[in-house]
């Protein structure tokens, strides 16, 4: 088959991908004759067209992994990139927005995301991702580096030891869940069957939802690794509606503190653009294999990664590995 | 199914906005990365900046933070501004899109829950909060 016949009948999304190293390719050599980043002898393009190499195999390993994207950006690219964490953070904000904006209509249609269950919550989110966002572009990188490295490190052993449960027991729903209406039926599509489900604990849930959002924003990592176990293991949603239901509710947090990144002019187009189109890419792809690759697997890889992102973080915090 | 009529409304607008938004971002950059609309920071000097804290990288290149940047959006690299504003305010129309369905409904709690969700958002955009070192 002919190489642009081939473009021509690919999804929207992965033609917009191959387009994307087209025009990182294409215009590389045309400043490649004086374009020398002095502490490394790469070429400008060199860290773009990585940064979107890195990004696209990223997404393919976190759909199979069950990990958002930005869980996995900003450690990885932050520790091995040359660019400073202000401008990964703003960055991978994005990157978690655009996954949460891809996949959020889909979730939506299937009545596997309810706008009930996250409105509430989201409110919350957002107002602390704000506050989030505004506290980590405050403090110093290594104090932030640090802390990221703790983070992610509690990431790891929170994928390696936190159970799931597919349909949990909610034997009566609270008070305020009740008055809310926050309750729905999904149709599960492995069993055909159609559940009924309803939440608990909902006051203690958006306390949690409060500070998700203070690390959200001030880490710029996303926080569906926080938001599924909040509403499956605390609240009691069905695992798959936890899933949906946390997509919308990153939407909005990351929304709110990419903005607060925004003014401040902590986005940089040429490492958030490859990021973002990289990562969407990869997601479509990492979808498709996800019948394929052997997620138990996946998941081991993408853990030690994460180790091993997360020990980097800390000792660049701390100094000891700079 | 009053849940499926609002999801089916938000997942549209949602959509829709999304689309607009990574299109934007694209075509922007590309305008960028060939040369068709000149950069405020040269490419070339990307790499001595962008390892510089934001502060410094804000002095160096003198970028303005807010929404000074729409004065420059005629600039290669700002211009690619505009498709990350409306990915990050793709989320605006769907909430205003619930409000006649709770309306409707007189579902006025959730009514107040998109309001202050829009409020939030639009703080957060309005570029009155911003932190800094």
């Amino acid at each position: 088959m002919h190489p642009l016949s081939r473009i021509a009948t690919t999804p929207k999304l992965e033609r917009t991908g191959l387009f994307l190293v087209m025009l990182l390719t294409l215009a590389a050599p045309a400043f490649s004759a004086d374009s020398v980043v002095p502490a490394s002898n790469m070429p400008w393009w060199f860290w773009p067209m990585a940064l979107f190499v890195t990004c696209f195999l990223i997404g393919i390993v976190a759909v199979p992994a069950g990990i958002g994207g930005g869980t996995l950006f900003v450690p990885i690219i932050g520790g091995f990139f040359p660019f400073h964490l202000d401008f990964v953070r703003g960055a991978g904000l994005l990157v978690a927005l655009a996954s949460a904006l891809a996949a959020g209509p889909m979730l939506l249609r299937g009545g596997l995301s309810s706008l009930r269950l996250a409105l509430p919550l989201a409110l919350l989110a957002s107002m602390s991702s704000i506050a989030g966002a505004m506290l980590g572009l405050a403090l110093p990188a290594s104090v932030i580096q640090t802390a990221l490295g703790v983070i992610v490190l509690g990431i790891v052993t929170l994928m390696l030891f936190s159970k799931k449960s597919e349909f949990p027991h909610v034997a009566q729903p609270d008070r305020l869940s009740s008055a809310l209406g926050i309750h729905g039926v999904f149709i599960d599509g492995a069993s055909g069957q159609s559940i009924n489900w309803q939440v608990h604990r909902t006051p203690l849930g958006l306390m949690v939802f409060l500070a998700i959002g203070v690390m959200a924003g001030m880490f710029g990592i996303g926080a569906g690794w926080a938001n599924v176990p909040a509403l499956n293991l605390l609240m009691g949603a069905p695992l798959k509606v936890s899933a949906g239901t946390s997509g919308l509710v990153l939407s909005l947090v990351d929304s709110s503190a990419a903005w607060v990144y925004l003014n401040r002019g902590a986005v940089l187009p040429m490492i958030a653009v490859p990021s973002v189109v990289g990562m969407m890419l990869g997601a479509r792809i990492g979808a498709r294999l996800l019948h394929v690759l052997k997620g138990s697997v996946i998941r081991k890889m993408v853990i030690t990664l994460l180790l091993f992102a997360g020990i980097r973080a800390l000792l660049k915090g701390l100094g000891v590995w700079v | 199914m009053t849940q499926q009529v609002e999801a089916l409304r938000y997942a549209h607008l949602l959509d829709w906005g999304a689309r607009i938004g990574v299109l934007a971002l694209v075509l922007s950059f590309a305008a960028y990365v060939f040369g068709l609309l000149p950069p405020h920071v040269p490419l070339e000097q990307l790499p001595t900046v962008w390892d510089l804290p934001v502060d410094a990288y804000l002095q160096r290149t003198a970028t303005p933070t807010g929404w000074g940047w729409l004065a420059l959006a005629h600039k290669g690299d700002i211009s690619g501004l505009i498709g990350i504003s409306l990915l990050a305010g793709c989320s605006l129309p769907p909430l205003l899109g619930l409000i006649p369905l709770y309306l409707k409904r007189r579902d006025y709690f959730y009514t107040g829950i998109c309001v202050l969700v829009i409020a939030v958002l639009a703080l957060a955009a309005s570029g009155v909060l911003t932190g800094g070192h």
